[in-house]
């Protein structure tokens, strides 16, 4: 049984995500967050039970769908709203936005507006790790998408090759933007790529935070002591379209009645306070504390400045 | 300070260009011990054209490492290696092969020290080999820097001599910005003076390989020892060249240019690379903004052809700037 507290916990990153997702979505419609935005509404399992398992030093990388690996590794919500709304006061500045959000105090190295182009960035974090010795392991959170681009196969190789404290998460949420894993790969068991070049790989129900986090703990204990790399594949589902403008009308109702039937904060919340025997009340008072700091993000992000044009000079004259 | 002289008051010796790089590259490792090296074939057998020669002995695995064939993935190890705190220099074994690694050089590498709001930077080399020679045809042939001089983040150095080769290097190692280092298949095996001690150029100063009155030459890369033969020929008919290496594209010594420019009055640009798009036509277009009212004449350009490269030997040297090209493009300038 998992403590209490780390339980509590995992429910609380969950809910910030979704928290955070719905009030920008909101911001979005307003007109006051502008270019793309890739909810990861569904998907809160893996972002809180992978990083839950990991310490300060770890690294991870993130993709375009990637407010919720940022917000689990401990992210400043002031800061990260404020980069959706383009303000100097965001963690890059405004100059990024959210595909771009990067976030070094929590070792995020950052999201990326490439489907897979931070997977090798994550394998030479790995490469860091271990020729530096230094402690930590390198997470990459990838895609189904981002696993028929050349780059996934030929990264995992080399850290399969190197040896390196790499744990490669693929979140499968079955849609390549709009095209079905089955249309995409005549294997939809994505994990079993790893097998073929010699990596521990394994799957996992990426609707259930327990196991996720469970599992995780394991890949990364085995990522510490030299056993790397490790692929997770996490199977999960979107709760809608490849972005905010995108109503995933491609998506068969039935099978998303049925993943919404599963979703991830349901089945966190059950087992919470049904084996858990967690008090309904402590989860409404954590809910309330997520909401509010949102609310105060929010505040926080609309209040904050630009940057100036003098200063977006100033720092570009470098390049 | 011009670089030749600099090298001739300070050491007696002449090496190869390919030794010289060797140099920097055991200069920058043993004084900072994040630095190491990437790419194919460089390790035991110390690369293809031996530039990384008895490196893993001196340095070990860790630091001397050898690749599969996989450009893109081993380049983006190396972007996460120096935004993780490392000093990678990786190598791609023909310019031709950076095609391969675009997303992870221009969408990645370049852009990282901006879309993290100035936070971190990328201090990496992309070490490799480009240009025409030797009838390697059209896949190992090409001058692509126009590609990388085109995307803001990239810094872009091609050394023309052994000395330049040796203190760039270090100075890109040395550099918090991704760099492209190009260097020229038929440079290699040139020699020139290079000081044993250790020494750095800073990115963006150009040199002037040829002092001269009557007219600009700006060149780089393989085109400078070509320049410099053209020189001497024109010199014999009265005209004095004064030959110009910006040594490093991005940045460009707009300065020493246009310094040397007011001087002379008359501009000719070489560059092996094909005109169209090219980088000469950007520094034709920065010399006429910049010192229009001091043309004396329309500003010549001597470039390649557009074409891929051809197999064929004597194909191929027609289809970038010979010698006499470039004596006939000077004379241009003086045709009233």
């Amino acid at each position: 049984m998992i403590d209490i507290k780390i339980l509590k916990n995992l429910y609380k990153t969950m809910y910030t995500i979704r928290t955070f997702e719905l009030q920008c979505i909101k911001l979005y419609r307003q007109g006051e967050i502008r270019g793309y935005f890739h909810p990861y509404l569904g998907e809160e399992a893996i972002a809180a039970g992978v990083c839950a398992a990991l310490g300060g030093d770890d690294y991870i990388t993130s993709t375009h769908r990637g407010h919720g690996h940022c917000i689990a590794r401990g992210a400043d919500l002031d800061r990260m709203t404020a980069e959706l709304l383009g303000k100097k006061t965001g963690y890059c500045r405004g100059l990024g936005g959210s595909m771009h959000i990067a976030d070094f105090t929590g070792g995020n190295l950052g999201a990326n507006g490439i489907v897979g182009g931070g997977i090798a960035m994550g394998v030479g974090a790995g490469l860091s790790c271990k020729t530096q010795d230094q402690k930590g392991i390198s997470v990459i959170f990838t895609s189904d998408g981002a696993s028929n681009n050349g780059i996934f196969m030929e990264s995992l190789n080399l850290a399969a090759i190197w040896k390196l404290p790499v744990l490669l998460v693929i979140e499968n949420n079955q849609y390549a933007v709009s095209t079905p894993i089955e249309d995409s790969t005549a294997e939809s068991d994505l994990y079993k790529r790893g097998i073929g070049i010699g990596v521990d790989s394994f799957q996992v129900d990426g609707n259930d935070v327990i196991a996720v986090y469970s599992k995780s703990l394991e890949a990364v204990k085995k990522c510490r002591n030299g056993q790397g790399p490790i692929l997770m594949e996490a199977k999960t589902y979107r709760h809608g379209g490849h972005h905010v403008n995108d109503p995933g009308l491609y998506m068969p109702k039935d099978r998303l009645e049925y993943y919404k039937s599963r979703d991830p904060l349901i089945l966190c919340r059950e087992y919470l306070t049904e084996t858990a025997q967690v008090k309904q009340d402590d989860l409404e008072r954590i809910q309330q504390e997520v909401e509010s700091e949102m609310d105060q993000a929010i505040e926080f992000a609309a209040k904050s400045p630009e940057l100036t044009l003098d200063e977006f000079k100033k720092m570009t004259e470098v390049y | 300070m011009p670089g030749q002289a600099a090298a001739v008051q300070t050491a007696a010796r002449e090496i190869f260009y390919r030794e010289a790089l060797n140099e920097a590259l055991r200069q920058e490792m043993r004084r900072d011990p994040s630095v190491f090296l990437m790419g194919e074939g460089i390790a035991g057998r110390g690369g293809s054209y031996k530039v990384t020669v008895g490196l893993l002995d001196e340095f070990g695995t860790k630091r001397v490492m050898d690749t599969p064939i996989a450009e893109a993935s081993f380049t983006g190890v190396g972007i996460g290696a120096a935004i993780t705190g490392m000093r990678p220099v990786v190598e791609i074994l023909f310019v031709d092969f950076t095609m391969l690694i675009m997303d992870q050089l221009v969408n990645q590498a370049a852009k990282y020290h901006f879309m993290s709001g100035g936070t971190r930077s990328v201090p990496m080399v992309l070490r490799t080999q480009g240009g025409v020679g030797n009838g390697l045809a059209a896949q190992h042939s090409q001058s692509l820097e126009a590609l990388f001089y085109h995307i803001p983040g990239l810094k872009l150095v091609m050394p023309s001599t052994p000395y330049d080769a040796k203190g760039l290097l270090a100075g890109a190692i040395r550099c918090d910005f991704p760099v492209v280092f190009i260097e020229h298949k038929m440079l290699y095996m040139n020699k020139g003076y290079v000081p044993d001690k250790e020494y750095v150029i800073e990115l963006g100063s150009g040199d002037i390989k040829r002092p001269g009155r009557d007219v600009t030459l700006i060149a780089w890369s393989n085109m400078i020892p070509r320049s410099l033969s053209a020189a001497q020929k024109l010199a014999g008919e009265g005209i004095d060249v004064e030959v110009v290496d910006p040594r490093t594209l991005v940045p460009l010594d707009k300065k020493l240019i246009l310094e040397s420019v007011r001087k002379t009055e008359r501009v000719v640009i070489v560059q092996e690379a094909p005109r169209r798009g090219g980088v000469a036509s950007d520094i034709a277009s920065i010399v006429q903004e910049e010192a229009f009212d001091y043309l004396d004449a329309p500003i010549q350009i001597c470039a390649g052809r557009n074409t891929p490269i051809p197999f064929n030997l004597n194909l191929e040297s027609i289809s970038i700037p010979q010698e006499e090209d470039i004596v006939q493009a000077v004379k241009n300038v003086f045709v009233s």
